[in-house]
């Protein structure tokens, strides 16, 4: 026989499982279907049975502002910059480019050991630099020096962290073009792909819960997004309510892989959607489309406490590197499609010359102009000695422990019982 | 206190100290599987104690992240067996990132505690004690406490240290022993290995739950064999305490070193080749 206390207990939990359907994240949102209760779904039962999939929805847009003539198409969304940023912007990616010349150049004399260049890729770099907020901590693959670069940092810092040489910041440990500097709020790039990704979110966290008003920014290509650390960063971010921009440079290649092989469904930008990020895709060789993709979600990412992410699209006009030869791999049509047609700084370009802000005469003296700064900046990066070589030794830790002290007294006696055999001259001090 | 409510407590003085220590894992919110987060969310709110994803290598990347940005993370990986998703971001980015950032920039705050060890029924998979792939990779510190009153001050020592540090944490030792543990703030000191027994024919080495294993020779090699045994426990992994060690052995000449994990490439095998090197090379005598 049931007790009257019994029975009180399961009329409470009856009513405890019909509340549930009315409590948030449980809501029916069809008036006429049955919603399902499950904790974190949002749904509705179905007799059909069908497996769902990315080609049967629609594919993602892709937001510009200009077309490929330069031509704003609509007015509305033309950003509000004033007629000196654009220039300056304008002349940030001509100094690019030709800075990424004569590096590549500098490389092939074997001046220094490495280099990548942005070519393709200066004005997504520029244009989503330009919207941030100038504290707003960022963190790079190594494709972004365009982004350092609108910072501040200049061309003799980025050509001293190539040549690793005494006006190094980062004391000559790592590989040319990881560029970092403290005082422009961008952490030194990693060569290991993908782990930044996180970072940026543990970054946006501190800020959230120190309530700074900035956000976090970091880029990667479309390969690194494969990485582990991205799905895991992109997670995160979402779950724990992230202020960080994601911005995925999709260039078509990860050295040699296609995007292809890299990844099916709808590009990054679905895949971001799906973690409950909010999503645009944009022509990244469209200055304007980045630089207001880019300050949009910078301003709601702080308002909202939410992350935001990026896709964009900005095809690699170079090598992947210079051990590299593009052409064993990239279709010769395709390659000479997006010069042709591509090329983002010429677009640019006919955009500011219709603004009767530049001319062929602005730009002639402006390219020899740029290639100056790059030539001088190169004569005196050139000249320095190379770091201390007891910078091997130090800032493991933040004091040196017993036994690291140990090895570097032997390693210092070694060098200095056969100083004749070691380079010594070209180093700062010993 | 037991060892995980020293753990707790470490924790609860860390939140307390400083406000922008987060403490965060898989189920930490709750109190973690272990209980050693029990109490901290509702008392410091769910912004600083809280759930992540279950991603070790997203909890470590993102308490990097953290640090960097100058707060405080106190990240747990839910068992030191799992810490391998977290390995590329412990030793290529934690790690190295003082250095290779030409010390601009640094994740020094940054502390990673995991339980480890056998236990008894966890088999291959909870049972595990990784400290020396972690021993081999410079700019980490590694910090294993033998019960409550060392947990608290060496876990406290790690969480202030201007280094990240990996806290592992012998499992067993949770509920196996209680000892008096001020339940103010204070700390223990990181590389400092301590002589628990004095003695004179050989020295014992040990860390985390062979120390209690180790004391036990002690007792039976007195009794059956008449050795009197030096005990000492490292604490600090690395970077470990090699004057304690070499001293000790220049006076008792014999060392016999205990770890729970494999054989090959442990940490004893670093600790035996360096004390034989140091009692020829180095004046310790
Ligand atoms: C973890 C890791 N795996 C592999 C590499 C080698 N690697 C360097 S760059 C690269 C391709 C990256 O492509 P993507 O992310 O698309 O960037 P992009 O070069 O196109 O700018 C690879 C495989 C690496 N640096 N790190
Ligand atoms: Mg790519």
């Amino acid at each position: 026989m049931l007790k009257v206390s019994s029975l009180l207990n399961i009329a409470t939990k009856l009513k405890n499982v019909c509340s549930i359907v009315n409590m948030a994240g449980y809501r029916q949102y069809s008036q006429n279907r049955e919603a399902v209760v499950f904790p974190g779904i949002q749904s509705h039962y179905t007799e059909e049975m069908v497996f769902s999939d990315i080609q049967n929805e629609e594919k993602m847009d892709t937001f510009r502002i200009m077309n490929l003539k330069g031509k704003v198409i609509n007015k509305t969304m033309e950003p509000d910059l004033s007629n000196e940023t654009l220039v300056k912007m304008y002349k940030h990616c001509i100094i690019h480019k030709h800075m990424d010349k004569i590096m590549h150049e500098l490389q092939r004399q074997g001046r220094i050991s490495f280099y990548m260049t942005s070519r393709g890729e200066e004005v997504l770099q520029t244009g989503s630099a330009a919207g941030f907020h100038p504290e707003d901590l960022l963190f790079g693959q190594y494709r972004e020096a365009g982004v350092i670069f609108w910072r501040g940092f200049s061309v003799y810092d980025m050509i001293s962290q190539c040549y690793s040489n005494n006006s190094d910041l980062l004391k000559g440990r790592n590989m040319p073009v990881h560029y970092g500097s403290k005082e422009h709020h961008f952490v030194p790039m990693s060569s290991c792909l993908g782990t930044q990704i996180p970072h940026a979110v543990g970054v946006a966290y501190a800020n959230k819960i120190k309530n700074k008003n900035l956000c976090s920014g970091v880029y990667f290509g479309e390969g690194a997004s494969s990485e582990g650390d991205a799905h895991a960063a992109f997670n995160f971010a979402a779950v724990l309510k992230c202020p960080v921009i994601f911005i995925c440079r999709n260039n078509g290649y990860a050295i040699s892989t296609p995007t292809k092989d890299q990844y099916s469904g709808d590009g990054l930008a679905a895949r971001a959607k799906s973690y409950g990020i909010s999503t645009i895709r944009v022509d990244g060789n469209d200055i304007l489309a980045m630089y207001a993709a880019t300050k949009q979600a910078r301003e709601l990412a702080v308002k909202k406490n939410k992350p935001y992410f990026i896709e964009a699209l900005a095809y690699r006009l170079g090598d992947h590197s210079t051990s590299d030869d593009s052409t064993v791999y990239k279709n010769a049509e395709e390659q000479e499609y997006w010069l042709v047609q591509g090329d983002p700084i010429p677009r640019f370009r006919k955009y500011l010359q219709d603004k009767g802000l530049w001319d062929d005469k602005t730009e002639e003296s402006f390219n020899k102009e740029a290639k100056k700064e790059v030539l001088t900046a190169f004569k005196k990066a050139d000249k320095q000695l190379k770091p201390n070589p007891n910078f091997m030794f130090t800032d493991v830790y933040k004091e040196m422990p017993e036994r690291l002290q140990n090895q570097h007294q032997d390693w210092r006696k070694h060098i200095l019982e056969n100083a004749d055999k070691y380079p010594l001259a070209n180093h700062d001090q010993f | 206190m037991n060892l995980f409510e020293s753990i707790t407590s470490a924790l609860d003085c860390a939140l307390k100290r400083d406000p922008s220590a987060c403490v965060f894992g898989e189920d930490v919110g709750f109190g973690g599987v272990f209980r050693c987060t029990v109490g901290l969310q509702e008392k410091y709110g769910a912004d600083r104690v809280f759930n992540t994803p279950l991603s070790e290598q997203g909890i470590a990347g993102f308490a990097i992240g953290l640090a960097v940005a100058g707060a405080t993370p106190i990240a747990e990986m839910q068992f030191a067996d799992y810490i391998f998703p977290a390995f590329d971001q412990i030793v290529n980015e934690a790690a190295k990132f003082r250095y290779r950032s030409g010390n601009l920039f640094d994740c020094g705050k940054l502390t990673i505690r995991a339980p480890c060890g056998a236990v008894g029924h966890g088999a291959l998979y909870h049972s595990q004690s990784p400290e020396a792939y972690f021993a081999h990779t410079p700019g980490l510190k590694v910090v294993i406490p033998r019960g409550p009153f060392n947990a608290k001050g060496l876990l406290t020592a790690c969480i202030n240290d201007p280094n990240p540090c990996i806290f592992f944490e012998p499992k067993i030792l949770y509920r196996s022993a209680i000892e008096e543990v001020p339940v103010g703030d204070y700390s223990l000191p990181l590389s400092q290995a301590e002589v628990l027994v004095e003695g004179s024919d050989i020295t014992l080495v040990g860390w985390g739950t062979q120390v209690h294993v180790l004391r036990e020779v002690v007792k039976l090699a007195q009794e059956k064999l008449k050795v009197n045994c030096e005990l000492i426990d490292l604490r600090t992994i690395l970077p470990w305490d090699e004057e304690t060690i070499a001293k000790s052995v220049a006076k008792t000449g014999r060392l016999l070193i205990a770890h729970e994990a494999p054989l090959t490439g442990g940490f004893g095998a670093e600790i035996a080749a360096s004390i034989q090197v140091s009692l020829i090379t180095r004046a310790y005598y």
